[in-house]
């Protein structure tokens, strides 16, 4: 029977199908951080277990970690206490830990795929929702809660109904100045934030092949932010040569025999998706969002939805309540906005070629004196390929600086936050209200928008700023 | 202290929110802990209060009106979207809820609330305003969710059915753990390694 790329895989890992039940999974690569697995080790140490197969586990210290002077012990006393606790645990259960200082250390979804860990055809989990990222390789990849997490430690297993399938197909050329970030911006503003929910997502199509792997773990990173389970794109020649000659990525004759098992890792040409979705590159602007959850988001050019349009009561007030919070208007435009700050880094957005990609557009120009950035790199290694490249100079000859990597103000944990009713510009994954931070206002937007928004002090069309750079 | 549920019989609070991400269930400011318990009093800590200020509380949020009160949550749908975070079950638990309702639950949110013994229960959009004209028109009425028979029910005899795995449902009214299943499957997992 022709099958899906998501049911080759999730069938290959099934250990046992309980009836009437979930589906016993075996994880081949499980990441964890700090602030989702200490209730996961303190489980295992109530029940005297040791981790099962700790070679399968791999550590990384992120969303609680300062991203200035990261020499220095962390200031935070529960900060601290937390990043020390996983420093304990992995060393008492014999984990892997890149830690603050370590040169792997990073974003948990950026160090994955950069050190060649993320391998097509796997299952991996982490307690954390943007683990879909890892999907770009054409894996299994999802969140899972902390008791899960210590299922994994304990067993290598975790208990999981089998999603249904989405196919969701670009195709056709992108506009000059859209990116991958505006594609999934675009996909979930037509699909809504829920709708999604239940299923595994493949995406697909032309666009979605022409797409370098860094722009593919964007849009499958946003998975989450339409509900779906995870997302994922069938490995092919560009995900091979991204793969290659990484750190443990295999090697001679195992990357030979490796190379013929993730060829066949694709969508039989029969096989049926539960539901199919169609989008024409061509009609994808540069997005931005005006609400409070991912899907409420529309073209830079656009205008703010109008409540009073809406037909349905439900939708009519949730808008209105969204609007309300952002301090906008139906019928506004956004574009030209003065905006307070600027976010540029996350899971999304933190990758050496959108660093390439911004240095491009502001070299030569000035940052805008009235508005605050934060430049945050996903990982050591992101931060030292900028020193080599000279991106930096770039950076700072127009004003900008550039932090220590770490989740930052993508969730407000440690002291990176928007302050209370400002506005951000963020390359972030979610706009939620007070995200990042007490009543802080977020406008998710591609590392282009962030970056001409940053030179102009307002919601800028990047665009606009590349017609000067032609002119 | 057995965990176990099975008949849950109580008023409810009416939080009539679509889209309740767990950011709002539970800040990330407050994800520091290391431990599981004490997460309460932080649920839905920004809609709770003005600034973040514990003596100056929103007088007119669900939470902080005497009028509602119970072991059950009504909700708008798409409840528990966003981040994995298990904290939010842990704060919606630990405040004294049993029982959360929604017309569907984001997909992590759900297996977190199962995994602590929290249950969600899916019911129609229809039958959802129901609850919630019930609720809000009455505030002392008592709504019935039956694990065992699998229902949900007014005082009136109006009810719906809802879906539940058998096994997640034993592993409620027992008390049971996916992690001892899964730890009793050991010698199976040991084996399917090897052909693998």
């Amino acid at each position: 029977m022709p099958k899906t790329l998501f049911e080759k895989i999730w069938d290959k890992h099934v250990v046992e199908s309980i009836e009437d039940g979930p589906d016993v999974l075996y994880i081949d690569k499980h990441f964890i951080h700090e602030v989702t697995s200490p209730q996961a080790f303190a489980e295992l140490e109530k029940r005297s277990l040791p981790v099962f197969r700790p070679e399968r586990t791999i550590a990384t210290a992120d969303h609680n970690v300062p991203t200035l002077h990261q020499e220095l012990p962390i200031k935070e006393a529960l900060s601290r206490k937390q990043v020390e606790k996983l420093t304990e645990n992995c060393a008492k259960y014999g984990v892997e830990l890149y830690g603050l200082g370590h040169p792997f250390q990073g974003i948990v979804h950026v160090i994955g795929p950069e050190l060649g860990i993320t391998q097509p055809g796997m299952t991996i989990v982490c307690g954390d929702s943007h683990t879909s990222t890892h999907g770009a390789f054409g894996t299994i990849a999802f969140g899972i809660g902390t008791s899960e997490v210590g299922m994994v430690l304990a067993t290598q297993c975790i208990m999981q109904s089998r999603p249904k399938v989405m196919r969701i197909n670009v195709e056709g050329t992108l506009n000059p100045g859209v990116v991958s970030k505006d594609i999934i911006l675009h996909i979930i503003s037509k699909i809504s934030a829920s709708g999604a929910t239940g299923y595994f997502v493949e995406y697909a199509g032309s666009t979605i092949r022409s797409l370098s792997m860094e722009a593919r773990m964007t849009i499958c990173n946003m998975s989450i932010e339409m509900g779906a389970r995870g997302g994922m794109i069938a490995p092919d020649e560009t995900t091979f040569a991204y793969m290659r000659g990484r750190k443990f990525a295999p090697q001679g004759e195992e990357w030979d025999k490796k190379m013929e098992e993730w060829k066949q890792l694709k969508t039989d040409d029969d096989a049926v998706f539960d539901r199919e979705l169609h989008i024409n590159a061509a009609d994808i602007e540069p997005m931005i969002t005006y609400g409070t959850n991912p899907g409420q988001g529309m073209g830079i050019t656009s205008t703010v939805p109008d409540p009073d349009k809406l037909e349905d009561e439900s939708e009519r007030n949730a808008l209105r309540k969204s609007l309300n919070y952002m301090g906008f208007k139906g019928g506004e435009k956004l574009l030209g906005m003065h905006v307070q700050n600027v976010f540029i880094g996350s899971c999304t957005n933190s990758r050496i070629e959108d660093f390439r990609m911004i240095a491009a557009l502001i070299k030569g120009k000035k940052k805008s004196p009235d508005i605050n950035v934060m430049i945050v790199p996903g990982s050591q290694q992101v931060a030292a390929q900028i020193m080599k490249e000279g991106l930096d100079k770039i950076f700072t000859e127009s004003g900008f600086f550039i932090r220590q990597p770490g989740c930052s103000a993508c969730l407000g944990m440690n002291e990176d936050k928007v302050p209370p009713g400002e506005y951000c510009v963020s390359t972030s994954n979610r706009n939620f209200e007070g995200r990042q931070g007490p009543n802080a206002r977020t406008i998710l937007a591609s590392p282009l928008t962030a970056a001409a928004t940053a030179l102009t002090g307002k919601i800028s069309d990047a665009r606009e700023l590349m017609k000067t750079v032609s002119a | 202290m057995s965990k176990a549920i099975s008949i849950i019989k109580s008023t409810a609070v009416p939080l009539n929110v679509e889209n309740v991400d767990t950011d709002q269930i539970i800040p990330a400011r407050f994800l520091k802990a290391t431990n599981r318990e004490g997460f309460g009093k932080n649920l839905f800590r920004d809609w709770r209060y003005i600034d973040n200020d514990e003596n100056k509380p929103h007088k007119d949020f669900v939470l902080n009106d005497s009028t509602w009160s119970g072991k059950i949550l009504l909700t708008g749908k798409n409840f528990g979207c966003g981040s994995s975070r298990e904290h939010a079950a842990w704060a919606i638990k630990d405040y004294g809820f049993d029982v959360v309702v929604s017309s569907f639950f984001a997909d992590i949110f759900r297996n977190n609330a199962l995994n602590n013994f929290l249950l969600p229960v899916v019911v129609s959009e229809k039958f959802l305003s129901e609850l919630f004209e019930a609720v809000t028109s009455n505030p002392s009425t008592e709504i019935t969710v039956d694990l065992p028979a699998q229902t949900i029910s007014l005082p009136d005899g109006r009810s719906e059915s809802f879906q539940i795995s058998a096994y997640k449902k034993t592993c409620l009214l027992n008390g049971y753990d996916d992690i001892n299943y899964l730890l009793s499957q050991r010698e199976k997992i040991e084996a399917f390694e090897k052909t693998f």
